[in-house]
Parts: structure tokens; sequence; C-alpha cells
């Protein structure tokens, strides 16, 4: 299912794109952002749960998912350089399962660990700390799958995801409940919250449904994209 | 041996037709695929290698289809024009990369064994970033042949090699040929296709122009009547003397000079020098107004 060399490449190629610095800058505002906090310890604002969870999941998490998600496989499209991905007899499930592999490992290294050394920063937050540590690792599996589907959709993935990120999970899912039931924020605040419950962290989803609902729409992207990918076309130059 | 069948084969994009109802054989052995910018080459070697869907007809490789079937790759090598490889690999990474996706049993040997065919052994532990345009040709082409494919489409393989090169891989491309492999390769360069295929399937505007041995379409191409544009001291002098000869198909006065169209190419410019200098008339320009491969194209397809 999953192919090393593609995995090597792709860890290769992300890492050493210009772009992987991006990577770096949600988590590095996150853990600014608390040890600002800490120090000023302002007073009668809970602002872990706040800071950490929703805006932590609606737009430090995605911005970082999709940076990397639609950069394992559009990159190579963009270029050209998936044919010689393409034209070998590897299956183009294994491509896009193997993509989708790096995606969710890179965005956990590089906004779930964070996350979890920002919750150990925050006072008194040691539990909460764990617990979105788990839900942004479900957060990385599930944006991944919805950046890698985009990639392959698109040739302009980022401004989706830019819009996606900004309207959607951003604003959207916070202000209007009934959106809340398509927000991969959501979910992963869903899951934080049954590990370690806090009003604070505003989840408007439990368990189950977060699980079931982040379980669909990764199984269905990824459905997606493979069927995309089978398909996938180099268009020559119309005489 | 392989045989790739087209079988009325057709592919638009939008209302845009890119390839008009094809019908062709390519066997073993060079086979040049010759034409101008936008003919349609680039679609048919991506329908070939499985990258594209005829929008009609039937296109197979030894009788399977190639749209939607990965197992084809195990015979079929392609090296693509756009020199995008992954830059930050050696080249020897980038072969031996390419022969375990191709489950090869002994991967590092294959990838020796392509890399000493393209003569790219001196460079390949250099990244694949510091190479010559030429050098990523030659390493995209070892990837392509690393599983030892019985046919190989190459798309404008020659371009941005130094003439060096160039011959390399000719010799390279014709050795294949001989070997019984099926060799397909598009160019716009017409010198390129004489040089090194016997057969060439001559593309115009999305239809297949000619098709067959290069020397009878060669003679084709050069049997035509030239136009040539022509200034002297004394135009309509020049233009009398030009009237009788039996090469001359007519000759016109324009505001910017003589346009004479002949049929034989070598004697007319033979003979201008000669009537001029008899004539007493000074040349001050001479000009083919159709050498481009467009108007010759389009003469085939006019024929």
């Amino acid at each position: 299912m999953l192919n090393p060399v593609i995995a090597g490449i792709t860890v290769r190629a992300t890492l050493g794109r210009r772009r992987a610095l991006l990577f770096a800058i949600p988590a590095v505002v996150l853990i600014v952002l608390t040890v600002v906090l800490r120090a000023t310890s302002p007073t009668g604002v809970v602002w872990p749960a706040n800071v950490l969870g929703t805006f932590g999941f609606s737009v430090l998490l995605p911005l970082t998912a999709l940076i990397i998600g639609t950069g394992v496989l559009g990159a190579e499209i963009d270029d050209g350089s998936v044919v010689h991905l393409l034209a070998t007899p590897v299956r183009r499930r294994d491509v896009i399962l193997t993509k989708f592999a790096v995606a969710a490992g890179l965005t956990a290294l590089f906004a779930a660990v964070p996350e979890l050394v920002a919750g150990l920063l925050a006072p008194n937050s040691g539990k909460l700390a764990w617990a979105l540590f788990v839900g942004a690792l479900v957060g990385s599996v599930v944006y991944s799958a919805v950046f890698v589907l985009a990639s392959v959709l698109t040739t302009r993935a980022i401004a989706f995801g830019l819009l996606y990120v900004a309207i959607w999970e951003g604003v959207l899912s916070n202000l209007v409940g009934g959106v809340r039931i398509l927000s991969i924020a959501h979910y992963a605040l869903g899951v934080a919250n049954a590990i370690y419950p806090d009003q604070d962290l505003q989840a408007g989803l439990g368990l189950p449904t977060s699980l079931i609902l982040g379980t669909v729409i990764t199984l269905g992207g990824l459905y997606l994209a493979i069927r995309r990918l089978q398909t996938f076309s180099l268009t020559g130059d119309p005489a | 041996m392989s045989v790739i069948e087209f079988r009325n084969v057709s592919r638009w994009y939008g209302n845009v037709v890119a390839v008009n109802d094809i019908t062709m054989d390519i066997g073993p052995g060079v086979t040049g695929l010759l034409g101008p910018n936008g003919a349609g080459k680039s679609t048919i070697l991506h329908m070939i290698a499985g990258f594209l869907a005829p929008s009609k007809g039937t296109l197979t490789l030894d009788g399977a289809a190639t749209w939607r079937n990965p197992e084809v790759y195990r015979r079929l090598g392609l090296v693509p024009e756009r020199d995008s490889v992954y830059a930050f690999l050696t080249g020897a990474q980038f072969v031996t990369a390419t022969a375990k996706l191709h489950k090869l049993a002994d991967p590092q040997r294959s990838a020796a064994w392509a890399i000493g065919l393209t003569e790219m052994a001196e460079a390949q532990d250099r990244k694949i970033a510091t190479y010559s345009k030429g050098m990523r040709q030659r390493i995209k082409v070892a990837a392509a042949l690393v599983h030892d494919p019985q046919i190989l489409l190459l798309d404008e393989p020659f371009n941005g090699m130094d003439p060096r090169q160039r011959l390399h891989m000719m010799d390279l491309l014709s050795r294949l040929g001989d070997e019984g492999r099926t060799i397909l390769f598009s160019s716009h360069i017409l010198e390129e296709v004489e040089r090194l295929s016997g057969t060439i399937q001559v593309m115009v505007a999305g239809r297949l122009a000619a098709s067959g041995d290069f020397r009878a379409i060669r003679r084709l191409m050069t049997s035509r009547p030239h136009v040539f544009r022509v200034r002297t001291t004394d135009d309509r002098r020049l233009a009398a003397a030009l009237v009788g000869r039996d090469y001359t198909h007519a000759v016109e006065l324009t505001g910017k000079g003589l346009q004479v169209r002949t049929s034989d190419f070598g004697a007319f410019c033979e003979q201008i020098a000669v009537i001029t200098r008899d004539e007493n008339i000074r040349l001050t320009e001479l000009l083919p107004t159709d050498e481009s491969l467009e108007s010759v194209f389009g003469y085939l397809i006019a024929k």
C-alpha cells in the first residue's frame, strides 16, 4: 500500500523546497504567543483553551496542513515531475496513500507536536496539552486528506485552501452552529474535549460525531483523489 | 516486437481538435513523428503513454489499450519534453529510484546498465540540479530505459543538446531500434528526423499529412514549387528573361520586387546569378518566402 521509494522522495522534496520554511511559521507563532501570554498572565482570561484550541485548530493547524498537503503531490503535478512516478507500474492508489501518509505525518510533526509543546508551556494545562495533541493528530489526518484531494482536483489548491481556512474554518464554523458539522477543526476539538472536557474549548460536536464524520471525510477524500489520479491527463498542444 | 496501432483516433479539447482521425501502425525500428509546433505530436505521444484518453477511435499497444492501464509501463518507457526531474537527487539516485518503482530484481545493477548506456557514469553522483539541459535529457532517457522496455517514446529529445550530445543520442536511439525495439520520437526539425529514422509520420494541424519512407516524402517536399522574392535594378527585364525558362512557374511584378515561383529550387538558385550577369542587371535581394516548415507541411496536406 505505502511505497517507501515515493515516501522518501516526497519527504526530501517537501522539506527541501523553500516553502518548507513556511511550515515552521504557524508553530513558531503558537509557541511565541504561549510564552508571551504566560509571561504577561492576563487576568480573567482563560487563554490556553481559546488560543491553543479554537485558534490553533481552526487557523494554525489547517494552514500548516494546507502548505504541506497541497505540496506533497500538487508541486509535482505543477512542474510535471509527477510523470516520472506515474509512468511506472506503481498503482495510483499507492501513490495517493503514500503522499497522504507523508502529508499527515509532516503536519503532525509541524502542528500537533507544537500544540503539545505550547500546551505544556501554558500554566496548569498538562492534561489539556495531551488532549489538544491527540485532537491535533486527528485534525492533521483529516485536513491532509482534504488538501491532497484539492491538489489533484485543481492547480489553484492553495487559493482554494486559503479561502476555505479563512472563511469556513476561521469564521463560519465559529459563528454558525450548523456549519460545525462540516468543520474539521470542530472534529479535532470534539476529540480533545472528549479526552479532557473543558467548556472553554467550545467544542460543538461530541466524540462519536467527530470520529464518524472525520473518518467519512478522510476516506471519501482519499477515494476521490485516487479516482482522479487514475485518470490523470497530460495535455498536449492543441493544433 | 511491439506494435502501436491507431484506428481512427481523434482527440479534442473542448472545441479544439488536437488529433483528427488518425489511423497508423508504428512497429519496431526508429520512427520520427515530424510536424510544426502545435501539430498534435505531444498529444499522440501522451495518448500512447496512457496519459490521455482518445476522444474517439481505438489505440492499442500489442492489442491492449494504454489508457488507465499502468501495466503497459512494464513494456514502455517515456521521456517527457519538460525537463522537470527531482533536481535534489543525484543521477544515480533518480535512475535507481525508477528501477525500484518498477520492482526490478537488482535496481542498482539495472541503473548502472542504463546510466552506462547513456554515458552518464561520470556525472551520476552529481545532483541533477547541477546538470546541463542535455545531461538532464540523457538521465531521463536512462530512467526510461532502466527496465529495458520494448517501446521507448521520446518527446522532442534533442531540445537543448549540443551537437556532440545530439550525435550520441542519435547513435543510441539507432542502436536501440536496430535491436528490435519500437522507438518513436517527436521533432519539429526536419534534419533530425532525416538523420535518424527511415520511417516518418508527418503531422500537420492534427492530421496525418504523410506516412512512410522518409526519402519518398523528402522528394515530395523538395519537388514542390518554391517562392522567391527578387529585387534588382531592372525587375521588368529580369521577369522577361525568367519567363522563358522551363523551371519558372510564374513571375509577378509587385510593389516589393518580383515574386517568382519555380519548380526547381537548385536550378533557379544556380541560374539567377547567370541571368542577372548576362542581362547586366544588379541583384539586390534574393529571398525564399515559403521555407518555413509550416509551408512545407501545408504543401504535403494539399498533395
